[in-house]
């Protein structure tokens, strides 16, 4: 296919001289942005770059009026009202957080919300022969009577764009498809987006994932403060690391993770033997056999795919709060411990930061300084009168050392970026005031500045002497950051490594196997 | 100039909360200037609060079963089938008041408790636990009162807790003085408290409010209680039921406000999940809610036997309806974590008006459930507007 090189213009879509203000602030200036038909085009930018404001104002979620600027979508000048308006002329926005159905099956989910009727009922024989023909145009192997439920996590992701398909879909949009993603399902993401463009279809993908966007991107746009930065050009070979993330920042990142001097290893502070978890919801084992110790002053990485055990690990040793039946021993300073609930944990010295900070870490509707005491509120309290002076005073402590950026301590954490709830998540869990931490998923959607710091932060601690455990599904984090490294595997540890020793091709190498 | 941009600023970030006592005031308004005063009056004030007094402290325990995002569908029965019992020990029983009082409260506990196993336990949801609870305090309340119908109390102290009111010591100028006592009383222990927070907050070096604007908010506050007290001393004074129900809100006040416990129930509440990963005890929070839910049960169920001097075979009927829709007006969210004890209470108030106020202008009692239930709308409507702007 070639298109019109002169004359008419090549853009699916321009949006111009687009601005819009929330209540005081602005969160888009003039930004201009433009795609050519038929590419692939990523948008990146720190969190509160306006990355996601600016697709919401693309696809109707502000409505037309209450942003200034013009969108040109295929030579029209668009004025959305709402997102149906959009879906109505190809444009559709897959979520970080999925929108599936899980209790019902894949074609069911395929065509929600664009039922295929005759006569006002619908025509599930149609419908499975259509949702048949999208599974086979994006190649993917999946029965249509399945529960969407009983998908993985990255198959799911794939249902989310099939249903996009269903909409005759001209321009697809992607918020961090590969968020929650591991590295072989975020591989068959982008090989399905390749495939996609070959069938002429547009993408806009939003990811902080810079070696995807090096992978997949024609073009990728740069957000900061609000403000395109600049549109760099993969055919001019200017989508590179360095370059990217210069231009995202704002100042140069010579490494992303941050130097430790300091090598201080004590006595163990933490081991575990023949470690086994039964999840009885599951009827299985997830965890088998684990041998896993962390001294005094040192991090170790716990690297694995999705579902290999690793959360399954850390929560069984954290108090066990999904109450599986737990077999092996336990040592916190070389004495044996049995800890039968969160609480006693805490109490042993641990903290469990976890990885899903608005599911289970923090609370969204309470403010900055009651999320940073949450879990050690006798520390303040004096026969169970809390001394709420203290407690600000603390919270503005913590709000100064980690950097959180919120204007007051009494600040809804839901109203937070991403990076700034999870150090207050980090926050809430060093005032606990632990001798092991253990981390997991720590800079899961956060940007590189954010990233940076709590890396930093990482570091500071060890120097204090804490024992850090750290699960990332992250390969680059795992070599960055660990001093050692275990791999699990199908609720194993199939091996560890020294970080002298460790690199990317034989972590995957035990992580497949 | 300053101070009036201080107020405008207060107002907007608790246009929520205030939002609640401009409604209640207006709708006292709109009564007295529809009934030419008649509202205000002191006895129909006194009257409302002691009309009031069951279902608030019923009201008070639902919030905080809301806010850890169950229901208990029980409590009316509940405090129907407790009063009964109390009504038996005091009259076929020959049992003591001062032994019924504290038997029944510990029953309800009890009771509590019950609910709190089959939800923390067993993991029923609560809807259906207490539904079923529900019932069979429905049945335990006719099986009791089955072979006498209703029974009436003649313990005079028991009696004295819905009808009665401080003693009058002596009156000046027509007013009661032992009641004008309480509340200057009240009036001086809220001024130094709020003069000691204060203290507090500026040794730890925090902004507080300007001079000027604190020296008003006390004044306004205290100008509240002073003409409550005005209104209530001019009949017969602060009743019991009055004085208890202030007991019950200054406690959980209290508990929600400045305590542990109190934060663990809104984090139970806010997320169930994140609460337990916070090593906090999520079965023993519902245990304690639940508890204290069963414990003001049967604080209900005496008020009402006591105001109606018997138990009957009907009472506590809807109770529990009427302390949700209090606790909804009052600002507690369905999704959980949020919600005031306070405003539970001015909810409960806010009912009471609308129902002394429409009899008093002889309204249809039709109508009177039509515009209650529009009232119960619009405070939920007005919450979720603010929430969002908010947000």
């Amino acid at each position: 296919m070639s298109w019109g090189v002169h004359g008419m213009s090549n853009y699916i879509l321009e949006m111009n001289n687009i601005s819009k203000e929330f209540v005081g602030v602005k969160a888009l200036s003039d930004v201009n942005f433009k795609v050519e038909k038929g590419e692939i085009h990523c948008l990146v930018g720190e969190n509160g770059a306006g990355k996601s404001t600016l697709m919401k104002v693309l696809s109707g979620v502000y409505p037309y009026g209450t942003y200034s600027g013009d969108i040109v979508f295929n030579s029209e000048v668009q004025q959305f009202q709402d997102i149906k308006d959009s879906v109505n002329k190809g444009i559709v926005i897959i979520y970080q957080e999925l929108a599936l159905f899980p209790d019902l099956t894949v074609y069911e989910n395929i065509f929600a919300g664009n039922e295929i009727k005759s006569k006002g009922r619908i025509d599930w024989n149609k419908t499975i022969t259509s949702a048949n023909e999208k599974l086979k145009m994006m190649k993917l192997d999946v029965n249509p009577e399945t529960l969407v439920k009983d998908l993985g996590v990255g198959k799911q992701q794939l249902i989310e764009i099939a249903k996009a398909l269903s909409k005759n879909v001209k321009l697809l949009i992607l918020d961090e498809p590969t968020a929650a993603l591991n590295e072989d399902d975020s591989e068959n993401l982008l090989t399905l987006l390749k495939e996609l463009k070959q069938q002429g279809i547009t993408s806009i993908m939003i990811s902080h994932k810079l070696k995807e966007v090096i992978a997949i991107a024609d073009k990728a746009t740069i957000l900061r403060d609000g403000k395109t930065i600049c549109t760099l050009d993969a055919k001019k070979n200017e989508i590179t690391e360095n370059n990217i993330i210069k231009n995202m920042v704002g100042r140069e990142i010579e490494d992303i993770y941050p130097k430790r001097n300091y090598k201080n290893f004590g006595n163990v502070a933490l081991e575990i033997k023949n470690w086994s978890a039964y999840d009885p919801s599951l009827g299985r084992k997830v965890v088998k056999k684990a041998n896993l110790q962390v001294r005094k002053g040192e991090i170790v990485g716990i690297a694995g795919l999705m579902g290999s055990g690793r959360t399954e690990l850390a929560q069984s040793i954290f108090g066990n709060p999904k109450s599986y039946g737990i077999e092996g021993e336990l040592y916190i300073d070389g004495q044996p411990k049995q800890l039968k609930h969160t609480y006693e944990a805490i109490a042993a010295g641990i903290a469990y930061v976890t990885e899903d900070r608005k599911g289970n870490g923090l609370f969204l509707l309470q403010d900055v300084k009651q999320n940073i005491t949450s879990a050690n509120l006798q520390e303040i309290a004096s026969r169970g009168k809390i001394n709420l002076n203290e407690e600000v005073k603390i919270a503005k402590q913590y709000k100064e050392s980690l950097n959180i950026k919120t204007p007051s301590v009494e600040q809804l954490v839901g109203n937070l970026s991403g990076g700034n709830q999870q150090k207050v998540s980090i926050g809430k869990w060093l005032f606990v005031k632990p001798n092991v931490l253990i981390l997991d998923e720590p800079t899961r959607g956060i940007d590189v500045g954010a990233k940076f710091e709590i890396y930093s932060i990482m570091n500071r601690l060890i120097e204090e002497g804490m024992s850090i455990i750290m699960i990332s599904s992250e390969l680059n984090e795992i070599l960055g950051m660990s001093d050692r490294i275990y791999v699990m595997a199908e609720g194993e540890i199939k091996g560890e490594l020294p970080i002298e020793e460790a690199t990317q091709e034989n972590i995957m190498e035990m992580a497949t196997a | 100039m300053k101070l009036l941009h201080e107020a405008k600023g207060m107002l907007k970030s608790n246009i929520r909360e205030y939002g609640m006592y401009i409604a209640l005031l207006v709708i006292m308004l709109t009564f007295t200037i529809l009934t030419k005063g008649l509202f205000l009056s002191s006895r129909n004030i006194s009257n409302l609060l002691d009309a009031t007094g069951y279902i608030a402290v019923l009201a008070v325990g639902m919030t905080l079963v809301i806010v850890i995002r169950h229901i208990d569908l029980s409590v009316g029965f509940a405090a129907g089938f407790l009063g009964a019992i109390a009504a038996i020990m005091l009259t076929q029983m020959g049992v003591s008041v001062w032994i019924t009082i504290p038997v029944i409260l510990i029953l309800g506990i009890v009771v509590g408790c019950f609910n709190g196993y089959l939800v923390a336990q067993l993991g029923i949801p609560a809807f259906v636990a207490t539904l079923a609870a529900m019932l069979i305090f429905r049945g335990g309340l006719l099986l009791v009162t089955e072979k006498s119908g209703t029974i009436l109390v003649k313990d005079e102290i028991f009696n004295a807790i819905s009808n009665g009111y401080v003693p009058t010591i002596t009156q000046v100028f027509g007013l009661d003085l032992l009641s004008l006592v309480i509340g200057l009383v009240v009036i001086i222990i809220y001024i130094l408290s709020e003069m000691k927070s204060r203290k507090d907050k500026i040794k730890y070096e925090f902004d507080v409010m300007s001079k000027g604007m604190f020296t008003i908010k006390l004044t306004f506050i205290s100008l509240i209680i002073a003409a409550v007290t005005y209104i209530l001393a001019g009949y017969n004074g602060f009743s019991w039921t009055v004085i208890i129900m202030l007991v019950v809100a200054v406690i959980y006040h209290y508990i929600t406000t400045s305590t542990v416990i109190g934060r663990h129930i809104y984090a139970v509440g806010s997320n169930p999940d994140a609460a337990h990963l916070s090593g906090i005890n999520v079965k023993k929070i519902t245990f304690f809610v639940f508890g204290s839910m069963g414990m003001l049960s049967a604080l209900s169920g005496i008020l009402f036997t006591s105001r109606l001097q018997s138990a009957t075979t009907t009472a506590g009927t809807l109770f529990e309806l009427d302390a949700i829709a209090a606790a909804y007006i009052g600002g507690v969210s369905a999704a959980g974590g949020v919600g005031k004890v306070t405003g539970s209470i001015i909810g409960a108030i806010v009912m009471a008006s609308l129902t002394s106020g429409m009899n008093l202008l002889g309204v249809g009692v039709s109508y009177q459930y039509i515009i209650r239930g529009a009232v119960l709308a619009i405070a939920v409507i007005f919450d979720i507007m603010t929430r969002r702007k908010s947000a």
